[in-house]
């Protein structure tokens, strides 16, 4: 009965995005005011019901209802049950229906915090919501429906994948998404913006925050993303450049774009076409993110269940959406005009310079994503591009990229003027230049790419501290005064250029300095990496809730002092059998020490990887400064004072709402 | 205006593309090993183990080695097919049983049938390497010079029987 429910939650859910996705559109081009005021009531109402939907097969799941495919094929009786809640998205049909409930939850945001906007606006932005959430919908009811029946039910589940039983996995999926979705909110904006032909600084002004929370979102996402594979996988490494990966990372490049684009265009209205550009780009990545990972056209570890059905659905999907909203660009764009004027040197030529680099390297990936695609359709054989493709491409674009990001901030808007920049610079790049050459030696060993990644790293922090000085000295009173003067939203962004800046220094550390050792330990063997003795004690048997496994005991010492025990695991899952490994990670904020258990060679000996990782917790460190560089821009005053004011609207209106209703029932 | 079309050309390219990728299949990876000499071995057979059989005791004959193992899933799938095949005597058909042991793979025979004209253990899994398995079952048709003419990966289904495999095989053998 449930997921019968859930079914036809979904239908109607349907049918409401179909009526928000078209009435209100419809509604603004012929001024129907009934028609417009449609939209946000049937976005809250499409809420609820993907909301029971979701709800429906969540239950499903925790509840072990094997009669439902979906759960007798990703789940099982013996999971924990936070597991067997997560497992609600660990399928593909589950993950689209997360999908459409966090669309869901960004749209009804939009309604909630929309109310200063003119109606028209609101009526597009949603309608073009609610025409996305049409496809997913679809996609969902005609390929791959999540409340399918299995008749008879199977006595019991074939598990969720081990590989996906871990807190990592269950909150990475949902940031992601948040991230992916959020983009189609700086989409409709973009696409309401061309239908009504009012593309200027307000729109811009609307859209920014949107795009700044879902940045951030998928810039915690990815993370996330990378962190679990560092610790789950078992190889240690962050970043494999899969295609799915890539798939993430596209957008987030249009989408570091776009934020910066924004910006000009709402400070100084340049830019127009080109940040609509970049907004219909990175939510077409989202989406071409999504066809990548579901049809089946690339190998990749994350590869689902492929459905040629699904794969033919999701490209014409794909194909009306860009194709549509990259026509009305073409045919709307080009009467958009100019904006202000800027100089060679200027903050805009910069912040213009920068995006074209971000956009070229999100082309790079793509290309590099689909080369293998394209030869073999071309009949030319068959090739894999890996990471020596991207790391060739990718550090030279963001070399340049890094540098400007050091100066922009400082130039100033409209021109700009050399001799003056190199004034205010040179001390940034003699620190930069000092650190880089300094640094490794005190680190123990000097090479040229320590050097230079260092140079990038320094160099950001160095510019950051003296923007931040010249901006102090344009203000009055004492340094407390100055430093609070500032507007949130520029501390944001110098917090987020750290966090590159952080990020960099942990990738170069890394690379730099990290000892990796991939050996056989008989009982009693030791083994150094990274100026650490690491000795085998042997396994022992363990048996969890659903697997059962090896747990080995490796005493880590430093000249001769114990420091701790560490215990790796290996682990067969009971339904799937798929031997799992647990690494073993002691972080810590210099280094981490990793250890993974390989395979059983002879006579109680193992195949043990040790790994000495300094600095790698400032990669995934760097990500999180970043994304928290986003949100506190987002709590920039202008921000909050629109919405104070739209929340006090909403708080009388509920008020009134309840007093009519307590006179009523009096 | 048309530099305002080029995204969406880009884009027409791109979806062409992946139109063309969706009837592709990327974990199919052609062998190198196609018309050259089949790899050599000599190896016990599965029901005498005291005998050993190898490759150029098919010389002048047109055969099929198909790998096999009693833990693969997909061999259940195929097997019909081949039990089929075997009846209608048109190909020689021999087993490489991969990776597995000899007493499940003697059970496996007993209980759906044996359409092999013998089978060969392969125990550690070497001549697969040589032969560049990388999925179980798969079939390789081999010619009266002893050199491989076409590498089925997965199963045999009756559409591949039918539209590769037998009218190769009748050419080889004429």
């Amino acid at each position: 009965m449930i997921p019968e429910i859930g079914q036809f939650a979904l239908i109607l859910a349907l049918l409401l995005a179909l009526t928000q996705g078209v009435l209100p559109i419809v509604g603004a081009a012929r001024a129907i005011p009934t028609w417009i005021r449609v939209a946000r009531p049937a976005a809250q109402g499409q809420l609820v019901f993907v909301a029971i939907a979701f709800g429906c097969l969540a239950w499903s799941f925790v509840a072990n209802d094997f009669s439902v495919l979906n759960v007798a094929t990703n789940s099982n009786s013996q999971l924990p049950a936070q597991y067997r809640f997560a497992a609600t998205w660990g399928s593909h049909e589950g993950s689209l229906l997360l999908w459409v409930l966090m669309l869901n939850v960004w749209t009804v945001a939009v309604t909630v915090f929309s109310r200063h906007l003119p109606e028209e606006m609101v009526a597009r932005v949603l309608g073009v919501m609610g025409l996305v959430s049409v496809g997913f919908l679809l996609f969902m009811l005609l390929t791959s429906n999540p409340f399918e029946r299995l008749f008879p039910a199977a006595p019991d589940g074939r598990d969720l994948n081990p590989l996906l039983q871990d807190p990592g996995m269950v909150i990475h999926p949902p940031m992601l998404y948040m991230g992916y979705v959020g983009f189609s909110v700086a989409f409709a904006f973009a696409i309401a913006a061309l239908l009504g032909g009012r593309l200027d600084a307000t729109w811009a002004r609307w859209s920014r925050p949107w795009t700044t929370l879902a940045w951030c979102f998928l810039t915690l996402g990815i993370m996330l993303g990378s962190w679990w594979a560092y610790y789950e996988l078992g190889w240690g490494g962050w970043w494999f450049w899969d295609p799915v990966e890539n798939a993430s990372f596209m957008p987030w490049l249009f989408g570091t774009a776009l934020i910066h684009s924004l910006a000009v265009t709402e400070k100084r209205g340049s830019f127009k076409s080109w940040t609509v550009l970049l907004a219909i780009c990175a939510f077409s990545l989202s989406l071409l993110g999504t066809f990548l990972v579901r049809s089946g056209v690339l190998t990749s570890v994350h590869a689902f269940a492929t459905d040629p059905k699904r794969g033919i659905f999701i490209l014409a999907f794909l194909t009306v959406a860009i194709c549509g909203s990259l026509t009305l660009f073409a045919w709307r764009a080009p009467r958009v005009g100019l904006g202000g004027k800027f100089d060679l040197v200027s903050r805009e030529s910069m912040l213009l310079a920068n995006n074209v680099l971000l956009a070229v390297a999100a082309g790079s990936v793509l290309l590099g994503t689909l080369y293998p695609l394209f030869l073999d359709a071309l009949n030319l054989g068959k090739i894999s591009v890996g990471p020596p493709y991207f790391d060739a491409v990718f550090v030279p674009l963001m070399t340049p990229a890094v540098f400007l990001m050091g100066i922009g901030p400082l130039a100033r808007w409209k021109e700009a003027s050399l001799p003056e920049l190199a004034v205010r610079l040179k001390w940034a790049l003699g620190v930069s230049l000092i650190t880089a050459l300094l640094l490794p030696f005190v680190m123990g060993r000097w090479t040229p790419l320590v050097a230079f990644g260092l140079l990038l790293a320094a160099w950001i922090i160095a510019t950051s501290a003296v923007a931040l000085k010249y901006r102090l000295s344009r203000h009055d009173g004492n340094l407390w005064a100055r430093l609070g003067a500032q507007p949130r939203s520029y501390y944001g962004m110098l917090l987020a250029h750290c966090g590159v800046a952080v990020f960099i220094i942990g990738v170069t550390l890394v690379k730099g300095y990290e000892t990796e050792r991939d050996v056989r330990m008989a009982v009693g063997d030791s083994v150094m990496a990274g100026g650490y003795a690491f000795r085998f004690d042997g396994v022992q048997e363990v048996t969890g809730p659903n697997y059962r496994g090896a747990r080995g005991a490796i005493d880590v010492s430093r000249d001769g002092r114990h420091i701790e025990v560490l215990h790796p695991e290996k682990r067969v899952y009971n339904v799937q059998q798929m031997p799992m490994t647990e690494a073993a990670i002691d972080t810590g904020i210099f280094g981490d020490l990793y250890v993974s258990l390989g395979e059983s060679v002879s006579g109680g000996a193992w195949s043990v990887r040790v790994y000495h990782k300094p600095f790698v917790t400032w990669i995934w460190g760097g990500c999180i400064i970043m994304a928290l560089g986003g949100l506190l821009a987002l709590c920039d005053r202008r921000y909050r004072v629109p919405a104070r004011r739209s929340e006090a609207i909403v708080a009388g209106g509920g008020k009134k709402r309840a007093g009519v209703s307590g006179a009523a029932a009096g | 205006m048309t530099r305002f079309l080029v995204p969406l050309a880009v884009f027409i390219v791109m979806v062409a593309f992946l139109a063309v990728g969706l009837g592709l299949n990327p974990r199919e990876v052609p062998s190198p090993l196609i018309n050259k000499p089949a790899p050599a071995f000599v190896l016990p057979q599965l029901h005498q183990p005291d005998k050993t059989f190898s490759q150029e005791d098919m010389k002048g004959k047109v055969w099929l080695l198909n790998v096999w193992a009693s833990w693969c899933v997909s061999c259940r799938e195929e097997h019909p097919v081949l039990m089929d095949l075997a009846k209608s005597n048109a190909v020689p058909i021999y087993g490489l049983n991969y990776k597995d042991k000899p007493e499940d793979a003697l059970a496996w025979l007993r209980q759906f049938g044996n359409p092999y004209t013998l089978s060969i253990i392969d125990r550690d899994g070497r001549v697969g390497i040589d032969y560049g398995v990388y999925g179980v079952p798969e079939t390789f048709v081999i010619d009266k010079q002893g050199a491989i003419r076409y590498k089925q990966i997965g199963p045999v289904t009756p559409a591949a029987l039918k539209d590769k495999i037998l009218p190769l095989v009748k050419e080889l053998q004429s």
